[in-house]
């Protein structure tokens, strides 16, 4: 795979849901290590495109490709197991249990010869994660519960990390954050990049979008406006964009 | 750092409930009961003989409130499964009666099981429905008769019976508590139990098939109900609609005094036996005390007023 070629490319994408439609002709093509934010008003159908690409829904027309190779999702776990992870806005944690059971969550190890749960291996590649990331939590062993809302975010974002090879989608990761705890998490979402992963972020905040962001693509009504480089856009094109006020 | 001390400490707390409240009804009785026997090696033995069916019942219990669901009507499973196999028993050897009387429970446990994971109806609903549909099926099935159960091999097995002088009802104690264990903690499905009660949304979305798990969790339920029914109607050598009938709260007071919680996503095997052997002390010491039927009832659920509310302190955190 050269470095040029898109780990996803999603051409001509149409969803409607029996007569409304939500997302149409959209096409959005994604790097190796490039980080591309989704932005857009409530019911813009940024949520929809999301579920689209991690297999919740199927497109009513139009082309995933992954790698090159057209592919098709039946669910969320088919999407998974072709290495596109998501990071919910709800995280999707556990909070009773500890770390290391959430970052293995539905993928438990087990050792033989009976195939009990290998928790010495889980505990120590949790650790190991969480020490690459520096998400800075107690241990692998604490309860989620424990835990502060950016820590769990941390959580959230090395589950991810560990399980995706291609591509992470992450969903509105910092609304419930503070101001550190977002810049630290901003922290963890540039390290992934460094790890030559593809993401796709969707958020609310224009800063973090222009903080973080390689390219910015704006939807409008289920319509794709337009995607402009970060760094030759500025916020007042991007505002006018996502409003369709000039 | 203070935080997160103070908060293990409540969870050290928590579960401290039970060993602390265990030892202390213990040294109670061993003191004020001495004269009475409570100490004697026959008493003790017969406590947990007594409560071995519970203890099974309890185990089952604590992977249904684990997933986050809950089963009302092991109590009823227990006497149809008890009857079924008597009945079985009358004609046919004894491998058909086990057979017949753990697959009953189970049977029923899948029933609950298809209600609340398919049909996706509440648990309690569920289950408080079967209980009564199905402690009338154990009433009509002989007609209030209670069957007589011959069979002196099974009487060994599931209720007198000694293996290397160790009661019979002892070793399944062992087992059941020793496998429920095992599961609960050291498998997939043990973590994906956790998982379901925790958080179904997270579990879901982790790939855990939550139906599934939920439809697992019923049946377990009801099977352990269905060795519970075994072991009753090999200690009584005899089957009735009657057997299991008192057990419900006993069952949940001691799986929720043991740590397991209410509303899913935390529990202990070990913690519902420990639950389950004070249940029985308590029983046992106040017949020892001589009081009254009325005034045992008031004392027991006063006690265990007591040691729920100091289980359950702190956990809504």
């Amino acid at each position: 795979m050269t470095a040029e070629q898109n780990v996803l490319s999603l051409t001509n994408i149409h969803k409607a849901f029996g007569g409304v439609v939500a997302i149409q002709d959209f096409s959005l093509n994604l790097k190796a290590g490039e980080v591309v934010a989704l932005v857009g008003d409530n019911g813009a159908g940024k949520s929809t495109l999301i579920k689209i690409v991690s297999g919740v829904y199927t497109p009513t027309s139009g082309s995933i490709e992954l790698d090159g190779e057209e592919t098709s999702f039946s669910d969320a776990s088919s999407a998974r197991s072709k290495g596109i992870e998501v990071v919910y806005q709800d995280l999707a944690l556990a909070d009773q249990q500890p770390v290391f059971m959430n970052m293995f969550l539905g993928r438990e190890l087990t050792k033989p010869p009976f195939g009990l749960l290998d928790k010495d291996r889980m505990r120590r590649e949790s650790q190991e994660l969480v020490d690459e990331l520096d998400v800075r939590i107690p241990s692998a062993s604490s309860t989620i519960s424990q835990l502060s809302g950016g820590q769990r975010q941390g959580i959230a974002i090395a589950r991810a990390t560990h399980w995706a090879s291609k591509l992470i989608l992450l969903d509105e990761p910092t609304a419930a954050l503070g101001v550190a705890e977002t810049a630290r998490v901003e922290g963890l979402i540039e390290n992934l990049k460094k790890k030559n992963l593809a993401i796709l972020i969707i958020s609310h905040s224009l800063d973090q979008v222009f903080r973080l962001s390689d390219r910015i693509c704006v939807l409008r009504r289920g319509q794709q406006i337009g995607i402009r480089e970060t760094a030759k856009t500025d916020k007042n094109e991007i505002v006018s964009m996502i409003t369709g006020v000039a | 750092m203070t935080r997160v001390t103070s908060r293990l400490n409540g969870l050290d707390f928590q579960q401290a409930v039970v060993y602390f409240g265990f030892l202390a009804i213990f040294l109670f009785f061993a003191v004020t009961l001495y004269d009475d026997g409570f100490l004697t090696q026959r008493n003790l033995t017969n406590i947990v003989l007594q409560t071995a069916p519970a203890t099974i019942m309890a185990v089952g219990l604590v992977f249904a409130l684990s997933a986050g669901e809950i089963d009302l009507s092991f109590g009823s499973i227990v006497a149809v499964s008890a009857l079924s196999c008597a009945v079985i028993l009358q004609d046919y050897p004894l491998p058909f009666g086990v057979a017949v009387g753990l697959g009953v429970g189970m049977g029923i446990g899948a029933f609950n099981g298809v209600l609340i994971a398919y049909l996706k109806l509440p648990s309690f609903l569920v289950t408080l429905a079967t209980m009564g549909l199905f402690a009338g099926i154990a009433r009509s099935m002989t007609n209030l008769r209670s069957i007589p159960v011959m069979n002196d091999t099974f009487t060994g097995i599931f209720g007198s019976g000694k293996l290397f002088s160790v009661p019979s009802l002892v070793i399944w104690t062992v087992i059941g508590v020793a496998v429920g264990h095992l599961i609960y903690r050291h498998t997939r499905f043990g973590a994906h139990v956790l998982a379901t009660g925790d958080n179904p949304r997270a579990a879901q979305v982790s790939g855990i098939k939550v139906p599934r798990v939920r439809l697992y969790v019923m049946m377990i339920c009801g099977g352990c109900a269905g060795l519970a029914g075994l072991l009753y109607a090999g200690r009584l050598q005899a089957a009735k609609y009657t057997l299991g009938e008192s057990d419900l709260m006993t069952v949940i007071a001691a799986v929720i005094v043991g740590g397991t919680a209410l509303n899913g996503g935390k529990g202990s095997v070990i913690g519902a036996l420990l639950g389950s052997l004070l249940m029985g002390m308590l029983n046992n010491g106040l017949i020892l005390m001589n009081l009254k039927v009325s005034d045992q009832m008031i004392v027991r659920g006063l006690i265990i007023l007591v040691a729920v509310a100091l289980s359950l302190r702190d956990s809504n955190r």
